[in-house]
């Protein structure tokens, strides 16, 4: 029975990591209906924006309150995921502290490690009181009501119980180490230094014998693990995600010029044909132009799998942090539109897809999609295609491409444009001009005063 | 403003007198050609471009509609249609260079007719003046409006969309006017409302129109002159102006008009 704590261990960190990868593919797969499109580009600008927007944050700081306390958070994150490797190595092999033999770097290291924690419960303390103290109006809107606003605040709570956990952890084996615990107790004396813990927990912990600390200590160890492969698997249900995709998103995001908007290259075909007078319609294509595979059956999109893999990968990217919204005009001026919630819709129409993929083996009907069961035309029509909301997006996300192909549909499937843009775009038919006027007078504002 | 009268040669009458290109085809565009208060930005610039001896043409009854409005409405086909048969003409002519006062022909004619075989080298007309100034063919210095107070709006599809923000701000600088800047401005700037075909139809309900809130933000400087760098822009912010009844206060006028006038062209 020697091993029964480094089996638990090993089969409770294998569980947790099955699912997790199980979750990770499913959004592969999910990701992968998507049409495709070129990213392959430019690898070395690709990986600069990601190192500068994901990894460096640079977006984020653009509110500096938000963006300071997040740095810390994340910060926090990535640091003391390096004690982590500590932990999974205790636990596998039953050891106590593995890395200790570094020395004083270590020390060094596990206090830094504290005041992260520290700091990371301050800040996700004040994102706490942000959100539902000072009601902070971009995580009120109503697309916010339900599960987004319960994640958001349950993303907290678990953060703040694994960085308690973590400390108390740190508290309990530090007393152990102190009275000389075997298995603890070390004969170059104390290893790791406590500056959080030992100020905050210690104290609290100051009466326990032993055994009790033992209890404490493997409590808040096993507690502490667990929960962050629970935390690992919550990921795939939440806004939590970005923490992984960002990285993917920022580096396949869109580097042309944000008003460059894509010219549909199946309409460029049909155009050439009727343009030049000498193309036979009969003609065999060619073959470099047309594969049949990039010959689209609408035009535009009206469901998930018509949008583009990145759009895709944008929908499960999206923090839900609002910043688009909040800048958004047509929102500002209390339309319905918001980005955000275009975002949001589409990252729920591809999750129902991908579970009646899971369950009928592959897509069948539901009836549903993603124009007018998540997002109404109204939405759409209020768009200024402004890039207000790119600009704003933290992590790369591109809410307007979504909003300009869903209208893409909307004109050319179903000719359902509002009144007034038909008459405009019969102008152009026709005038070569929005408005009705004659072409032939086209110049003359040249001869009047 | 003086009576000159404006000379303007179409790329066909150019070409046929002169047997080469101009320096550069003004692309007038829909509003500038039509539009009353855009027509005046368009003479405007004609006039600096005279004083300048700068050497251009206009594509005249040749010229067509981008395709902007109709591809940001969705209508791809329509688009594409405008923008083949556009190239059609500006490849005849074997055009080089562009510039407009119009930022949402400037976006499209720079960043989606190259796919389609149109590969021009395209400026906004602020980008233009600034070129001009910078090679000593214009003279820019504090005039009428030196000591002013203007801001400046910048046009999401010139701003944001394109990157250019500093070439409109150089010209008022020239100027010595006293420079404002929105708390909304440059990559954060608020949209007037007009963009993405907006400008040709009614807006969702909401409970008030963006252009308004623009206006407000303007106003809040309380500046002599609104300065603009796109027609669109300045149809949305003379309505917000008049809607607040400070037309009287405040003048809405386009980056080229503000040159044109300090010099008196
Ligand atoms: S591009 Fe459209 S959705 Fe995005 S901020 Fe502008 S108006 Fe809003
Ligand atoms: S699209 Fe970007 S800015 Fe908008 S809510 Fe999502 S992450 Fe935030």
């Amino acid at each position: 029975m020697e091993y029964i704590d480094n089996i638990c261990f090993a089969l409770v960190f294998i569980t947790g990591i099955t699912f997790f990868t199980k979750s990770i593919r499913k959004i592969i797969r999910n990701i992968r209906l998507g049409q495709s499109i070129e990213r392959s580009d430019n690898q070395n600008i690709r990986l600069k924006n990601m190192l500068r927007i994901a990894f460096g944050q640079s977006k984020m700081v653009k509110k500096p309150i938000a963006g300071f306390l997040h740095l810390i958070v994340y910060i926090g994150f990535i640091v003391i995921n390096i004690e982590l490797l500590e932990i999974i190595i205790d636990g596998l092999f039953g050891t106590h502290r593995v890395f200790a033999f570094i020395g004083t770097p270590y020390n060094y290291l596990i206090g830094a490690f504290e005041v992260l924690a520290f700091l990371v419960l301050v800040a996700v303390v004040v994102f706490w009181v942000r959100r539902n103290v000072i009601k902070i109006k971009r995580f009120l809107s109503p697309e916010m009501k339900g599960w987004p606003k319960s994640d958001g605040n349950l993303i907290l709570y678990f953060e703040i119980v694994l960085m308690l956990l973590f400390l108390t952890m740190n508290a309990s084996d530090y007393l152990l180490q102190a009275l000389g615990a075997p298995h603890y107790a070390k004969s170059e004396g104390i290893i790791g230094a406590f500056p959080i813990s030992k100020t905050f927990i210690v104290p609290l912990l100051s009466s326990f014998d032993i055994s009790s600390l033992i209890v404490v200590e493997r409590l808040s160890w096993w507690l502490h693990i667990v929960g962050i492969l629970v935390f690992l698997n919550y990921l795939y249900f939440s806004k939590h995600l970005h923490i992984l995709l960002a990285f993917p998103n920022t580096y396949y995001g869109n580097i042309a010029p944000k008003g460059k908007f894509r010219n549909l290259e199946s309409v460029t075909n049909e155009v050439k044909l009727m343009m030049d007078p000498d193309a036979d319609p009969f003609a065999t294509p060619d073959p470099a132009e047309t594969t049949s595979d990039n010959v689209p059956d609408k035009f535009g999109a009206s469901d998930v799998i018509d949008l583009n893999w990145v759009q895709l990968l944008n929908a499960y990217t999206c923090t839900e942090c609002g910043r688009c919204t909040s800048e958004c005009p047509a929102n500002q001026t209390g339309k319905k539109l918001s980005p955000r919630k275009i975002m949001m819709d589409t990252r729920d129409r591809l999750e129902e897809v991908g579970k009646n993929i899971d369950k009928n083996g592959s897509f069948v009907p539901d009836g549903k999609q993603l124009l007018n069961d998540y997002i109404s035309k109204e939405e759409l029509w209020a768009c200024t295609t402004c890039n207000a909301c790119v600009e704003a997006c933290p992590v790369s996300i591109d809410p307007l491409s979504i909003i300009n192909e869903m209208r893409t549909y909307l004109v050319m499937e179903e000719s359902a444009a509002p009144t007034d843009l038909n008459n405009m775009m019969s102008n152009i038919e026709n005038n070569g001009a929005p408005w009705p006027f004659n072409q032939m007078d086209r110049l003359n504002w040249s001869n009047e005063k | 403003m003086s009576d000159n009268i404006l000379q303007v040669q179409t790329l066909a009458q150019y070409v046929a007198a002169n047997n080469k290109l101009p320096e550069v085809l003004f692309w007038v565009g829909c509003a500038g050609s039509f539009d009353d208060r855009a027509k005046k930005i368009t003479k405007a610039f004609v006039r600096i471009l005279n004083h300048s001896k700068v050497d251009f043409a206009v594509l005249g009854t040749e010229e067509s509609c981008t395709g902007d409005p109709a591809k940001r409405s969705g209508n791809e086909f329509l688009f594409q249609m405008q923008a083949m048969t556009n190239i059609d003409v500006l490849n005849s002519y074997g055009v080089k260079k562009i510039v407009t006062a119009c930022p949402h022909c400037f976006n499209t004619l720079k960043n989606e007719y190259p796919e389609l075989g149109g590969n021009y080298d395209v400026v906004h007309h602020t980008t233009f003046l600034k070129s001009l100034l910078d090679d000593g063919r214009l003279k820019v210095e504090g005039g009428s409006f030196k000591g002013k107070k203007i801001t400046f709006h910048d046009p999401c599809y010139l701003g944001r969309a394109n990157d250019v923000y500093e070439a409109p701000r150089e010209l008022l600088r020239k100027l010595e006017v006293e420079l404002l800047e929105m708390k909304k401005c440059r990559q954060n700037g608020l949209c007037c409302g007009a963009g993405g075909a907006q400008m040709f139809k009614e807006p969702e309900k909401g409970n008030k129109d963006v252009n308004i809130e623009r206006t407000e933000q303007a106003l809040e400087l309380q500046p002599e002159v609104i300065a603009a760098g796109c027609p669109f822009c300045n149809t949305m912010m003379t309505d917000g102006v008049k809607n607040k009844e400070k037309e009287a206060d405040v003048s809405v006028m386009d980056i080229a008009e503000i040159i044109a006038n300090a010099k008196d062209l």
